[in-house]
């Protein structure tokens, strides 16, 4: 109960936040927001079922570029946000078939592997895909049932949507019992197997879930920022994710929006003093490897508030 | 004879040169208690791994309530109702008890998981401890959690190996107790060490030697059988 | 070029096999030593050969020095768990990576060859300082291949490689030997950078295609096997001429990746690997 209160007033909090923001701030929580819900879906993987993957760029890219396709072909928000959910889905689960007869650190390659190679195929697709520049959506697009998305508010209301959803979703899915099957897998599998759970089917479902979230993620991302480009399907967008992970807390509920929300900042933040924005991930990974694993969300439910999920 | 609620024929496991199980024919009947004794490396341990589907079976065949599961894996053969506890305690150190628990219940398809949770820790009475974290217990509630893991999946067939190692005499008492209370709705089938322990509950023994059937028989048959005595002072 | 990739990719394949580390940063070390060459060329007096022959023993040193530093500081601290050391490498790779940017740029620049001198056959020229790297880089491996095999430092690290304890509870120092695999691994990686810098440019990026090749040659050899590595740089460096004629570089790269993938996947002890 008071779990399902907190993560309901964080949802609050956002909602009101939207009318004192200033302009730049208000972009940047719609961004954060979105991008939330892609580190949620990574967490899902990552954090509750143990599986680290290094090729979630290639989810997000599905979902990023089927609504930016389709955008191309005349859609609109109605269509294309149901269809980068389900391209994340299905690219998760053509991966997951394979990937997961690997585990552990042949995982992480076979996972880096496949979404380098779907990078690559964007860029073999240069006249389609845009190539390494990408291509803007067009404006007509941009559009949700009638409202547009390049204007502020519909933007920030369809980030704030998609985050709420995602994040109620995520609380119900890691209380119910399939939810406590994936931590289990995390913990045991083979004790999980002679539970009676195939660990293959529980770890493609729990990867299947995290390429949904993905998806929807980079088809919101798309729509609500207007533009499509491979640079989004590279690596960083593979590492970003663990990072933002990793620094809220694996294996909670708000660690990804927290830690989306502090590294956004901490690389705007930085920019202003220094263009060497790298050294700031690489320093963060360092450091949070290093001295602070469990992320902060992890600890603070280590030192005491056990209740949150 | 009762009716055979599983039966094994020829079956075959070797390591290399190591011939862990070799050709045993095994049979188990409804609702019986049946223990299986064997001096150390006798292939106890790789024997009902070969049942419980840990292990491949190489060669041979086993049937469960009249279906050849040989080939079935391990989480399938759960789902068929054969449950196997492990001889190092394999608990879910990290999760309260309750999960643990709650992790087989819910396998089950239970109606009510907080209910029948609890319902199946009060039976090896650690309802009162239902939040802790499981690693946290001490060792021969570990070994409690992890029967009573076993018992929540309400199996057909529930295999334990080396249940009372380590428990207190006061404790195997308890244990003994929980044993006879859930015969005759499911087997039991248990490797164990102690040989008291195994002489008071078994109704059938069962004594493999180098992976080979050595014995089978009441207690008194065992105790009275020549060449047991001969593996057990000669090894 | 065969040669330079196995370099590269032995060094990888050293550091996985005793360490059981994947190194992410390992194309960094590679572009480290090629960028470290370009300032050990550029303020060296005298004939490129002296520069050439300065970086070609201060650049391994220098980034073997900040493998080793990387290692104590970092990897050991890990306690060498694979996952989470995957992650620090990784953490490595984006700051060395904007080192290089922030102090040497975004150019890229020549390093001059140390010699100038053709070949000149009836039917083809060639140059020979390309044949000098190749020479160069098969004395090196011959050199590794007779220190694992022969040396006394070599049969340490093999008997760490096989198991920790033991071998620390035999007084090896499982932490200084752990450090100088590190060392040398990132060391190999750059001697193969100083070797190629002549023919290619020195620049930040240039780590990732050695990494990803590496990644493919450590992968297809079966991780940890250094024969393995050896035969499969060979055939990969051959092959991928062969498949840049038939296809363009980004669909042979598609193909290169996927098939590594596929290799890992259904089997894991590369394909030139004994089933286990």
């Amino acid at each position: 109960m008071k779990s399902l209160a907190l993560h309901l007033a964080v949802i609050a909090l956002l909602f009101a936040l939207q009318f004192v923001l200033p302009p730049y701030h208000h972009t940047n929580i719609a961004r954060v927001m979105v991008l939330a819900v892609f580190a949620m879906g990574y967490n899902i993987a990552f954090g509750y079922t143990g599986l680290l993957s290094l090729g979630h760029a290639l989810f997000f890219g599905a979902g990023l570029y089927a609504a930016g396709l389709m955008a191309n072909g005349g859609w609109t928000g109605l269509a294309t946000l149901p269809a980068g959910l389900l391209a994340g889905g299905l690219v998760a689960l053509a991966v997951g078939m394979l990937a997961l007869r690997t585990a552990g650190v042949s995982f992480m390659i076979v996972t880096l592997m496949f979404a380098q190679a779907g990078y690559l195929t964007i860029l073999y697709f240069g006249p389609v895909t845009g190539g390494d520049e990408g291509f803007v959506l067009p404006a007509a697009a941009r559009n949700l049932a009638g409202f547009d998305l390049a204007t502020e508010t519909p933007r920030y209301t369809l980030g704030l949507a998609l985050f709420a959803v995602a994040l109620l979703a995520n609380l119900a899915l890691v209380r119910s019992p399939l939810g406590r099957v994936m931590v289990a897998m995390r913990e045991n599998e083979e004790r999980s197997r002679m539970l009676g759970y195939n660990p293959f089917t529980v770890k493609l479902t729990a990867l299947v879930i995290s390429g949904l979230y993905a998806g929807v993620a980079g088809a919101g991302y798309a729509l609500m920022f207007g533009y499509v480009g491979a640079s989004f399907a590279a690596i960083q967008y593979s590492i970003l994710p663990m990072l933002w992970v990793l620094l809220g807390g694996a294996g909670t509920v708000l660690g990804p929006f927290i830690g989306a929300l502090l590294m956004f900042y901490l690389i705007d933040l930085s920019s202003s003093v220094t263009t060497a924005h790298q050294m700031v991930v690489g320093v963060a990974l360092l450091a949070l490897v290093l001295f602070a694993p469990k992320g902060l969300l992890g600890t603070l439910r280590e030192r005491g508030l056990k209740w949150l999920p | 004879m009762a009716a055979m609620i599983l039966s094994a024929r020829g079956l075959t496991r070797h390591f290399g040169g190591l011939k862990a199980v070799d050709g045993v024919d095994f049979d188990l009947a409804q609702g019986e208690i049946h223990a299986i004794i064997g001096p150390n490396g006798a292939g106890k341990t790789t024997f009902v791994s070969l049942l419980s589907g840990r292990i491949p079976v190489q060669s041979g065949s086993i049937t469960f309530n009249g279906q050849d599961i040989t080939r079935l894996p391990a989480h399938a053969r759960v789902a068929r109702g054969i449950a196997y506890t492990f001889q190092i305690t394999a608990i879910y150190a990290r999760l309260p008890v309750y999960d643990n628990v709650a992790l087989a219940v819910q396998r089950q398809g239970s109606r009510a998981l907080r209910r029948d949770t609890m319902a199946a820790l009060a039976r090896v009475g650690l309802d009162d401890r239902a939040d802790q974290e499981a690693g946290t217990l001490a060792y021969g509630h570990q070994r409690l959690l992890e029967i009573a893991m076993g018992l929540a999946l309400k199996p057909r067939l529930l295999i334990l190996d080396e249940p009372t190692q380590g428990l207190a005499n006061s404790e195997i008492e308890g244990f003994k107790a929980l044993v006879r209370s859930v015969v005759p709705d499911t087997t039991v089938l248990l490797i164990e060490h102690n040989m008291d322990v195994v002489m008071d509950l078994a109704q059938r023994i069962t004594v493999l030697n180098f992976g080979r059937l050595l014995a089978q028989g009441t207690p008194a048959d065992i105790r009275a059988n020549g060449a047991v005595q001969a593996a057990y002072l000669g090894g | 070029m065969a040669a330079v990739l196995a370099l590269t990719a032995v060094g990888l394949s050293l550091v996985f096999g005793v360490m059981r580390v994947v190194n992410v940063a390992h194309g960094e070390f590679f572009m480290l030593g090629a960028v470290a060459a370009w300032f050990v060329t550029a303020f060296t007096p005298g004939p490129p050969v002296v520069g050439f022959v300065a970086a070609l023993v201060l650049c391994p040193l220098l980034v073997g020095g900040v493998a080793a530093l990387a290692d104590r500081l970092v990897l050991k601290r890990l306690n060498y768990d694979p996952e989470a050391t995957i992650v620090a490498t990784i953490g490595l790779l984006y700051i060395l990576q904007q080192a290089a940017l922030s102090l040497y740029g975004p150019d890229a620049r020549p390093v001059p060859a140390p010699f100038e001198w053709r070949i000149q056959l009836p039917w083809f020229g060639y140059s020979g300082y390309k044949l000098f790297v190749v020479a160069a880089a098969c004395v090196i491996l011959l050199a590794v291949w007779l220190f694992m095999t022969r040396s006394r430092a070599g049969l340490v690290m093999r008997a760490t490689q096989i198991d920790r304890d033991t071998a620390r509870a035999f007084g090896i120092n499982v932490d200084r030997v752990y450090a100088g695999v590190f060392a040398l691994g990132a060391g190999l990686a750059a001697i193969a950078a100083v070797l190629i810098v002549p023919i290619q440019q020195a620049h930040y990026l240039m780590g990732h295609d050695p990494l990803l090749l590496s990644f493919i040659v450590v992968i297809i050899g079966g991780l940890g096997s250094v024969r393995g590595t050896l035969v499969a740089a060979l055939l990969i460096g051959l092959s991928d001429g062969v498949i840049s004629v038939f296809y363009t570089p980004t669909l042979a790269k598609i193909l290169a990746t996927l098939f590594v993938a596929l290799v890992l996947v259904f089997r894991p002890q590369g394909l030139f690997g004994a089933k286990q």
